[in-house]
C-alpha cells in the first residue's frame, strides 16, 4: 500500500517537473518574440510616426525622412512573387498529393525540398546571374523573380501538406457517385482545402517579404519612388540593412522604426491568416 | 461470356441453383454474378475463387468476422477498389451480364452506388451534398426536385427542409449517413452498396436506417456488408458468409441462420469462429 502511494507520487512529482519544463519552454518561445517586438519598438518609437510611413527619405542631415518608398516597394515585390510562384506552387501540389506515386512525383519532391534549401543569396546571385546582367539593370521585376524562386518551394510543401490532410473518404466519396479525378479535385478536393491553401501562400509571403540577401543585387535599392517593374527599387529589408550599416544615429534609429514595420505587416499577415482559418473551421464545425 | 468459364461455378452457394451462368445472364432476377473472382493487395491474396449472386430487388447480405475481406468485395462491385494503390483483381464480375471491367468506371459508379462505414458527407451544404453527384452527372434538371425526392426516399427531408443550405456537417452522425444515402439515391441507381453502413451509429439511427433499406427494395438492390449478424438477419433476404477471402455458404437468410450447411457457418453464427 505504501509502495503504491510512493510510486503515486513519484508519478506526481514527474508529471508536474514535465508541467512546468514544457511550459517553461513555451513561454521562452513567446518571450523572445515579445521580446524582438518590444526591443524594436523600443529602439525604434521615436523615429515611428505618420511621416515615417508617408514620406520618401531624405539625405543624411535634413531630419523627418520617411520609408514609403521601401513600403510600397516590398509590397510590389512580394505581390509580384506570389503571381509568379503562387499558380505553379499550387499546381504542383496537386500533382504531388493526387499522383503520389509517378516518378515524376518524386522526382518533383526531391526537387522541391533541394531548391527549398537553396541559401537565399544563391536565389539571388542567380537572378543576377541570368536577368541582371542580361537587362544591365537591376529592377523591381528581378528582385520579384529571386523571391518568387524562394517562395514556390515553401508554398509548395506547405500545400502538399494542406491537401493530403484531406481524409481519403472525401476522394471515395467524390468517386463513389462518379466523378472523374478532375471533378473529384475542382469540385471537393479544392474547396475543401482552400482556406489551408490560402495560408500555404499567404505564409510563404510573409517569410519571403523580410529575405534582404535575394534582394542585394536585384531590387537593389532606390532613394526615390520606383513606377513600373524595371527599375531598381526600394525595400524594407534592404532598407534596414542600408541604415543599420551606416554610420548616423538619424538612420540608426529609423532602422528600428522600419524593421518594427516589417515585423508588425508580417505578424498582421500571419494573424490574419490564423484568422481566416479559424472562421472557416467554425462554420464547419458548428454542430 | 464463355463456357468455359460457366463451368467453373462450383456447388458451394448454390442449392437448387445449379443453373448455369449462361442461364443467370438471361435470369431478370439475378443482378450481380461472379465468378472466380480473386483479388490481392500487392502480393497478399485477399479474395478466393469467389462465386456467388446477388439476386434483383432483394437486400443481400455479406457477412463475415473482420478481415474476411467483406469490405474488398463489395468494392470490387463498383470498381472503387482500384484507388486503392497495390489492388489487383481477376475474375468475371457480371451486372445485367455485361462485365463490369469493360464498363466505364464513372458509369458504372452511377449505376451502382455505395455508402461507406463512417458518413463522409461532402464539406458543403446539404443541398449541394446531393447536387453535386446530380451536376457531374448530367442530371442538371430539375434539380431542386431531385434532391427533394432523394431527401425524402432517405427519410431525411422533414428534418432538413428548413436549412437545405447549412453545412451537412452540422447534422448528427446518423442524420449524416441518411444523407450520404441520399446522395447515393439521387443518381437513381440499381445497386446500393453499403460498406457496415451502421457501425458508427446509435440504435435509434441504426432502426431508421434498416426501415429505409427495406424500403429502397421496390427500386433497387441493396448490398449490405456487416459483422453484426443480427443485422444481417434482421434485414437481409438472402445472406453469404465470407471467412479468411473465401465464400463459405449462401443462401436464403432464413435458412442460414438455422439451417447452415456448413459446420463453419454454424460455428461462426454460434460465436465459435472469428
Amino acid at each position: 500500500m505504501r509502495s503504491l502511494r510512493s510510486a503515486l507520487r513519484s508519478r506526481e512529482l514527474s508529471s508536474t517537473a514535465m508541467l512546468a519544463l514544457t511550459g517553461l519552454c513555451a513561454v521562452t518561445a513567446v518571450a523572445l518574440l515579445v521580446g524582438i517586438l518590444g526591443y524594436l519598438l523600443v529602439q525604434g518609437i521615436g523615429a515611428l510616426n505618420w511621416t515615417f510611413l508617408a514620406r520618401l527619405p531624405v539625405p543624411v542631415g535634413e531630419t523627418g525622412g520617411g520609408i514609403a518608398n521601401a513600403l510600397v516597394g516590398s509590397a510590389k515585390l512580394v505581390v509580384l512573387a506570389v503571381v509568379l510562384a503562387a499558380p505553379p506552387a499550387l499546381l504542383g501540389a496537386v500533382y504531388l498529393s493526387e499522383w503520389r506515386d509517378t516518378r515524376l512525383a518524386s522526382a518533383v519532391r526531391a526537387a522541391t525540398s533541394m531548391l527549398n534549401s537553396v541559401p537565399s543569396i544563391v536565389a539571388g546571385l542567380f537572378v543576377y546571374g541570368t536577368i541582371v546582367v542580361r537587362q544591365r539593370h537591376f529592377s523591381t521585376f528581378a528582385g520579384g523573380v529571386a523571391l518568387a524562386i524562394l517562395l514556390l518551394p515553401m508554398a509548395l510543401q506547405a500545400a502538399v501538406v494542406a491537401l493530403e490532410a484531406l481524409p481519403d473518404s472525401l476522394r471515395e466519396a467524390a468517386l463513389a457517385v462518379g466523378a472523374s479525378r478532375l471533378q473529384m479535385l475542382a469540385g471537393i478536393l479544392l474547396p475543401a482545402a482552400a482556406p489551408a491553401l490560402l495560408s500555404a501562400v499567404l505564409i510563404a509571403a510573409a517569410r519571403i517579404a523580410g529575405e534582404t540577401a535575394p534582394l542585394l543585387f536585384t531590387a537593389f535599392n532606390n532613394s526615390y519612388w520606383s513606377p513600373g517593374w524595371n527599375q531598381p527599387t526600394a525595400s524594407l529589408p534592404v532598407t534596414i540593412y542600408t541604415y543599420a550599416i551606416s554610420p548616423y544615429n538619424d538612420w540608426h534609429r529609423q532602422a528600428w522604426a522600419a524593421a518594427a514595420v516589417l515585423l508588425i505587416a508580417v505578424l498582421s499577415i500571419s494573424l490574419i491568416t490564423r484568422g481566416v482559418l479559424d472562421a472557416r473551421w467554425r462554420s464547419h464545425e458548428r454542430s | 461470356m464463355h463456357a468455359g468459364e460457366a463451368m467453373n461455378v462450383p456447388d458451394c452457394c448454390q442449392n437448387a441453383q445449379t443453373a448455369s451462368a449462361m442461364r443467370d445472364e438471361a435470369d431478370a432476377s439475378v443482378k450481380i454474378v461472379v465468378q472466380g473472382l480473386n483479388a490481392w493487395y500487392e502480393r497478399r491474396q485477399v479474395l478466393f475463387d469467389i462465386h456467388l449472386r446477388i439476386p434483383d430487388r432483394q437486400i443481400t447480405a455479406i457477412i463475415g468476422p473482420s478481415g474476411s475481406g467483406k469490405s474488398t468485395l463489395l468494392r470490387v462491385f463498383n470498381r472503387l477498389h482500384e484507388t486503392v494503390r497495390h489492388a489487383r483483381v481477376g475474375g468475371v464480375v457480371l451486372l445485367d451480364g455485361l462485365n463490369i471491367f469493360t464498363l466505364d468506371p464513372r458509369s458504372l459508379r452511377q449505376r451502382v452506388g455505395m455508402v461507406f462505414q463512417m458518413p463522409n458527407p461532402f464539406p458543403k451544404s446539404i443541398f449541394d451534398n446531393i447536387a453535386f453527384g446530380l451536376r457531374i452527372n448530367g442530371m442538371r434538371d430539375h434539380l431542386a426536385e431531385r434532391v427533394e425526392r432523394s431527401l425524402r426516399r432517405a427519410a431525411l427531408w422533414e428534418e432538413v427542409k428548413d436549412r437545405l443550405h447549412r453545412p451537412a456537417t452540422e447534422l448528427s452522425g446518423g442524420q449524416q449517413q441518411r444523407l450520404c444515402i441520399a446522395r447515393a439515391l439521387a443518381l437513381e441507381p440499381e445497386v446500393l452498396l453499403l460498406d457496415e453502413p451502421c457501425s458508427a451509429l446509435d440504435p435509434v439511427s441504426t432502426a431508421r436506417i434498416e426501415e429505409l433499406l427495406i424500403a429502397l427494395k421496390d427500386t433497387c438492390t441493396p448490398v449490405l456488408v456487416t459483422h453484426q449478424m443480427q443485422q444481417a438477419a434482421r434485414v437481409s433476404d438472402f445472406c453469404y458468409l465470407l471467412l479468411d477471402g473465401r465464400v463459405i455458404e449462401g443462401q436464403p437468410t432464413r435458412q442460414l441462420f438455422t439451417t447452415p450447411r456448413d459446420p463453419r457457418t454454424e460455428a461462426y453464427l454460434t460465436g465459435r469462429y472469428g
